[in-house]
């Protein structure tokens, strides 16, 4: 199946032709876009593929499972793959008046980026996709080196240590599982853990990754790198890791605790669910606190994150279901938040809510975009935000967590105090000093065009959630029910 | 650095250096080395040269930009590992032709060997870029 490797391989063949130096000028951004186009093309082919014929792998080299690296699409991956696919599209079209005319060099490491964060999502294999977020990191550290200043060195030096230290757990727990079981294929793992009983080093595993998946997550208490170092980012770049960083973190704890401690849970669960509700909690008042639009942004992920993380500890088929909603519903709305910003910037000259204003008079149009975007961040119907927090809020009552329904309501009602705060400051009042932006102009329309395009989505997303509702069960269902994946990936 | 010890030693070096590297690179699919290690030995070959001579004769003697090599290397291990697909087997399949036998031994072309080329050149396109950057800055 070579559909399940294009997604990892356009982008890979994009960057190495994009670090040519003799690739001519002129083409390079075009040679960016069009290797984003035929990356959201071979996602959506694979989408299509999975909903046909199931859950696809395919053996790399045709060494069989368990001795080779077997990729596998189910439900969620194809998902996550088209998703990550399609910010990607946004994101470069929205850089092009940033990096089109300097030859558009950040854009052959985004596409590095695309390609880990694909390849990690398609993984059937443990230290694949420890592979896969090396080179994440690497790729994130080619595109950070457009921060400037002191500030900059000192909130990506959080990023790099605590990310490098979470890739070392993460090797560690790969090293004690290999030595528990001497294997690293994920269903293959799945088998052999069902057959440790109990043991001590299952739990020390366990958390382990939890550890390097909370920290790629940004759950409490290990989030402190993220709001240090998004905001110095160039904020297409800062849209990108917003976007898609954290949630491949999100997605891994998906895994790992449905494929391989799915028997060893009691250890881990009641972890995840304090962790969970202390990044709502902290995030959302973290954010309260900020005047920069970029820093309550960055805030926000942690928050929301922990929404996701709160499904995963529930645990429940519906619990699931409403995690994956929320990752899909995430990733655009928070990628179109940052994007937004950019333009806000670009409009009225700073992302500091004392200097803005007069937002709304400017551009009517960037004012509907940042309606839906935080209203549906807020969880106000019938914006997608509203059925992913409707879900998990059903999935804790239905677990008799009254006290976490409560709390989630509460911090999407402080969610939607900063947005209005945002809204209030940057686009209700009128400038206090002669705004410093630029008028609107083609690059606008650069700009503008993803922002459009991802508001629409949020706004078909929440419309149509039942076909969503309905693929995210089938989707929790696959990884609730691992036996199909299993199978796929061993055979017989 | 302007001794006259480093500079005779490098020229007769260097070459030795970068003909280990090809041994290395060939040898690699069955007994140990491979295209990283390789590379990697290619590229102390040219650190010692640009520390005896300077970074000029060194980016005159690559004659392309040491970027263009490591995504040029990148293409060609795509390219191997796509040669699977191409007939009718999974990405990466090793595939091997017999280029017949000689007193030596049977000499066998595979995909890996291209795939090991691939890796041979991006690595050693990447580190040339960054110390060549690093010792000009």
């Amino acid at each position: 199946m070579i559909l399940l490797y294009l997604p990892i391989l356009l982008p890979l063949a994009t960057a190495s032709l994009m670090v040519m130096p003799a690739l001519p000028h002129r083409l390079r951004y075009p040679t960016a876009l069009t290797g984003s186009l035929a990356q959201l093309a071979v996602t959506l082919l694979l989408l299509q593929g999975v909903l046909d014929a199931g859950i696809l792998s395919a053996q790399t080299g045709n060494w069989p499972a368990p001795f080779g690296i077997t990729l596998v699409a189910d439900l969620l991956s194809a998902a996550m793959v088209v998703i990550t696919a399609l910010m990607g599209l946004a994101v470069i079209l929205y850089a092009q008046p940033a990096v089109a005319r300097a030859g558009g060099g950040p854009l052959a490491f985004a596409h590095v980026l695309l390609a880990a964060i694909c390849g990690a999502f398609l993984t059937g294999d443990l230290f694949n996709l420890y592979v896969w977020f090396e080179v994440m990191l690497m790729a994130s550290f080619a595109l950070m080196t457009g921060g400037r200043g002191w500030r900059a060195v000192k909130g990506l030096t959080a990023y790099v240590v605590l990310n490098l230290l979470a890739t070392l757990c993460f090797l560690m727990a790969i090293g004690l599982l290999y030595g528990l079981t001497g294997t690293l294929n994920l269903a293959h793992l799945h088998l052999q853990l069902a057959l440790v009983d109990g043991d001590a080093t299952v739990t020390a595993v366990a958390m382990l990754l939890i550890f390097a998946f909370g920290i790629k997550a940004a759950l409490f208490p290990l989030y402190h790198w993220l709001p240090a170092a998004y905001p110095q980012l160039p904020i297409y770049t800062a849209a990108l890791f917003a976007g898609l960083l954290t949630k491949v973190g999100v997605y891994s704890l998906l895994r790992v605790t449905t494929l391989l401690f799915a028997a060893h849970q009691a250890a881990i669960l009641p972890l995840l669910l304090v962790s969970a509700a202390l990044s709502m909690l902290l995030g959302v008042l973290g954010a309260a606190a900020q005047g920069d639009v970029r820093r309550i942004l960055s805030y926000h992920i942690i928050s929301q994150v922990g929404y996701m993380a709160l499904g995963i500890a529930l645990f429940t088929p519906l619990a699931l279901a409403a995690t994956i909603v929320y990752l899909l519903h995430h990733i655009v709305v928070k990628t179109n938040l940052f994007l937004i910003a950019g333009l806000m910037r670009h409009l009225g000259g700073a992302y500091q809510l004392e200097r803005l204003g007069g937002l709304y008079a400017k551009s009517g149009l960037l004012a509907t975009g940042f309606l839906v975007a935080a209203l549906s961040l807020a969880g106000i119907p019938p914006l997608s935000g509203f059925w992913a927090k409707l879900l998990v809020i059903r999935s804790t009552l239905d677990a008799g967590h009254l006290s976490l329904a409560l709390l989630a309501l509460a911090v999407g009602l402080l969610t939607l105090y900063s947005m209005t705060k945002i809204w209030q400051a940057a686009f209700w009042h009128p400038a206090a000093s002669p705004p410093a932006g630029t008028a609107p102009g083609a690059a606008t329309l650069w700009m503008g065009a993803p922002v459009a395009l991802l508001a629409l989505i949020t706004i078909f997303f929440g419309l149509g959630i039942e076909p969503i509702f309905q693929f995210a069960t089938h989707a929790a269902e696959q990884l609730v029910h691992p036996q199909i994946y299993v199978k796929t990936v061993l055979g017989g | 650095m302007n001794t006259l010890i480093l500079k005779v030693a490098s020229r007769l070096m260097v070459g030795l250096i970068l003909i280990f590297a090809i041994y290395l690179l060939l040898r690699g699919h069955h007994s140990p080395g491979g295209g990283f290690a390789a590379a990697l030995v290619a590229g102390t070959g040219f650190v010692l040269y640009f520390i005896a001579e300077g970074t000029a004769p060194v980016r005159r003697t690559l004659r392309v930009h040491p970027a263009s090599v490591a995504g040029l290397g990148l293409l060609t291990a795509l390219t191997a590992g796509l040669l699977g697909p191409l007939s009718g087997r999974p990405f990466l399949t090793g595939l091997w032709l017999s280029a017949g036998n000689t007193a030596l031994g049977a000499i066998e072309l595979g995909t890996p060997l291209l795939f090991d080329v691939g890796v041979f050149l991006a690595v050693l396109g990447a580190i040339l870029t960054v110390l060549l950057a690093l010792e000009e800055f």
